[in-house]
């Protein structure tokens, strides 16, 4: 079968996955350690090194999505149902056969239907939560000065920031699994470290 | 780089540096260069014969200074609760040391900061029987003994009687002559030795603040700042600020300027304002909406080998030895742990604090008051809660006891311990006796049944602040065992949780994997089938 490569992945959108995927992994290990679960760095160098890493993946958001809009690259999430119930089937059956996949990516289609629901849902739903409960945390002295005092509760934001935290966790291993299912185990990760994807 | 290292020096001090050596100078010895020399005054030349003698002289020139000390707690042994008006004070309350005062006077009386106060019938309006001297000396002689009602020893005197030693008779002339601001010596006479002992009774103040390390206390080593204890509890028109009965327990807004009315100079906030730590660390700055400074500044109290007295059991009291003779004893650190006339004692050194919340009131069992002797009675209730925003979480220490209640009238009970008359507890071994004499004195009815009840009395801890590199640590709190585990109101990050919550994500996450290895593990046994 002959195997053709096409460019998918920009230099900005690589490293943006890439810092993107380092942040986050790290802070789950240090926002954990915050609730409490475990000790590794310690309290104080957990609190610590969350928050820089937080203003760190702010300031990398930012530049993020000002990249989507003006590259267009947002349309990329636009969610769609063709060939959703195909990709399941492909997931929960074919796989396991041999099939071939359903979806082909292209450079202007570069995630699968299930892929742009699931990172629609990152980005519109885990997104919002984990940043919206994560500021006020993080602002916590602020409250009085805002006239919130009375309208939050620390524990209710602690556990929006913690529940969004473990759909992250969720997210994260569903997310490495699945780059195994490409063309070949390794492909799709290559394709985030080179541009180029291996394709059928 | 440079400007950058000395920007953070400086705002890490927090206090003025100028001030700062100002006011080390000020309690140095420029302190003692008075600008009047009173052994040359012609009033103080004469032998005095009594303090109040030695106090009239003093009025002559300082003519409002007895009428200004008869309007302070010092004198009055009283202070009434603001909100409540309850008169509370040493006078009135019940303590779990030596429980009262009353029919106790002339031994109690050694601390009072005037002359006389024998019994009930001493007369509040004399100024000469105000005592200057005690607060005033600086020879360090002038000294008074319990057994006295206050005024110092006049004849050379065996003490304790028995003991062999002797105290000898004070040199008024020479006292009278060398008076100045009081020091560490003249406060701590009192307060570093109250309940008895040295340290019993506050666990943070003992006779080691006379010349403590900065390990000790940052504020007061001699090397360093060298505060006196005027320096906090700055004074004006006799009138000592800072005091247990109404602490300012929730200081906000930026330091205070000296001089001005309205500051309560004897609190942390006074010098270093409610925003102490450097913007760097502003979530420091973040707790002082819910954490009295001393919480984390005091780690320990009691930070030395003094230590303070834990508990004070007067059940124990008239225990015998075989042959009916009085048992002393100590602990393996020199400290009192039992005695025949008082009961049993346990010490601590090094104590970590137990947290409450406190808005600065306090509500006092006094003398009279009923008690519900199925529980543990509280000699003082602590006010404040999580949603008064005037209270903050605050080191306390809690003294635990057990002391004598009319078992029918469900109050605690008044006794006469202290002198050599026929019902007096430390002469007699006789409770009934002691009760029946100690009641009647109070005036309030006793059944003539009496049982002991277990008590406990606690106090905010405020002093012996420790230098900034032994504050607590963030995880010290910040734990599922820490130091302030059980103090209700607040969620602290790493003690509390969602444990439902914690239970359906870790859940998810580990079916995640599980389902995820197992899809894994599928594909590799079908892809090996075909292959």
């Amino acid at each position: 079968m002959a195997v053709e490569r096409i460019y998918v992945f920009k230099r900005f959108e690589r490293f943006w996955h890439w810092s993107q995927a380092i942040l986050i992994i790290f802070m789950l290990l240090t926002g954990f350690e915050v609730h409490g679960s475990y000790h590794l760095l310690g309290f104080e160098q957990a609190v610590e090194l969350h928050t820089i890493s937080a203003w760190t993946l702010v300031s990398l958001w930012v530049f993020a999505i000002f990249w989507h809009f003006t590259t267009g690259e947002w349309m990329q999430y636009i969610p769609t149902t063709e060939k959703v119930v195909a990709m399941i089937q492909y997931y929960s059956v074919g796989i396991f056969k041999g099939a071939p996949h359903p979806f082909r990516a292209t450079t202007l289609k570069k995630h699968n239907p299930l892929q742009r629901l699931a990172y629609l849902g990152v980005l519109l739903f885990i997104g919002p939560l984990i940043w919206f409960s994560g500021w006020f945390y993080l602002f916590y002295g602020s409250w009085r000065e805002w006239g919130m005092e009375n309208l939050l509760s620390l524990e209710w934001v602690a556990f929006f920031h913690t529940a969004a935290a473990f759909m992250m966790l969720v997210f994260l291993i569903a997310h490495v699994y699945l780059t195994t299912t490409g063309h070949t185990p390794t492909s799709h990760i290559k394709a985030m470290i080179t541009g180029w994807e291996e394709v059928d | 780089m440079a400007a950058l290292v000395v920007a953070f020096n400086a705002s890490a001090l927090q206090v003025k540096p100028d001030i700062a050596a100002a006011q080390a100078a000020y309690n140095g010895k420029e302190a003692n260069v008075s600008t009047a020399d009173h052994s040359k005054f012609k009033e103080l030349q004469k032998n005095f014969r009594t303090g109040p003698e030695v106090t009239q002289a003093c009025l002559i020139c300082h003519t409002e200074a007895a009428r200004q000390v008869q309007h302070t707690k010092h004198w009055t042994w009283q202070s009434a609760d603001p909100k409540t008006g309850q008169m509370r004070g040493k006078k009135n309350i019940i303590n779990n040391y030596c429980t009262s005062v009353v029919s106790n006077e002339k031994d109690c009386m050694a601390c009072h900061a005037g002359y006389g106060w024998k019994d009930q019938s001493f007369d509040f309006s004399v100024e000469k029987n105000v005592d200057c001297l005690v607060c005033h000396d600086t020879t360090g002689t002038y000294r008074k003994l319990p057994g006295y009602a206050g005024h110092p020893v006049y004849k050379r005197v065996e003490f304790p009687r028995g003991s062999g030693k002797f105290v000898e008779a004070v040199d008024l002339k020479k006292v009278a002559q060398n008076i100045g601001k009081p020091s560490r010596t003249n406060c701590g006479a009192c307060h570093f030795f109250g309940g008895g002992a040295n340290g019993a009774k506050h666990g943070d103040l003992d006779s080691s603040l006379q010349h403590p390390g900065k390990y000790l206390d940052v504020h007061m080593n001699e090397q360093g700042l060298n505060f006196s204890c005027t320096t906090c509890h700055a004074t004006s028109s006799h009138q000592v600020s800072g005091s247990r009965y109404n602490v300012a327990a929730a200081v906000t807004g930026a330091a205070s300027i000296r001089g001005k009315v309205d500051a309560s100079p004897a609190s942390c906030q006074s010098c270093h304002g409610n925003k102490p730590h450097p913007e760097s660390m502003d979530r420091l700055n973040q707790h002082t909406e819910k954490i009295a400074c001393q919480t984390c500044h005091i780690p320990e109290y009691a930070r030395n080998d003094i230590g303070t007295e834990l508990s004070w059991d007067w059940s124990k009291a008239t225990t015998m030895d075989e042959n009916g003779k009085r048992i002393v004893r100590k602990d393996s650190a020199g400290r009192r742990a039992f005695d025949s006339q008082k009961g049993e004692w346990k010490w601590e050194s090094h104590v970590i604090p137990e947290y409450r919340w406190f808005n600065g009131d306090s509500v006092y069992k006094v003398i009279g008051d009923k008690i519900d002797p199925m529980q543990t009675v509280q000699l003082n209730v602590v006010g404040g809660s999580p949603d008064d925003p005037d209270s903050r979480i605050w080191p306390t220490k809690v003294h635990r006891g057990r002391q004598p209640y009319d078992t029918v009238n469900l109050t605690l009970t008044v006794q006469h311990t202290g002198g050599e008359d026929g019902t007096a507890l430390w002469h007699n071994y006789d409770w009934q006796k002691a009760i029946g004499t100690g009641m009647k004195a109070a005036g309030i009815p006793y059944s003539g049944k009496f049982d002991f009840v277990d008590t406990e009395l606690t106090w905010p801890i405020t002093h012996m602040v420790a230098p900034k590199e032994d504050a607590l640590t963030c995880v010290q709190c910040h734990s599922k065992n820490g130091r302030l585990k059980g103090v209700p109101g607040i969620y602290m990050p790493s003690r509390d949780g969602n444990q439902w919550l914690d239970m359906i994500g870790w859940t998810a996450a580990l079916l995640t994997l599980l389902g995820v290895l197992a899809h894994g593990g599928i594909r590799i046994l079908t892809s090996k089938k075909e292959g």
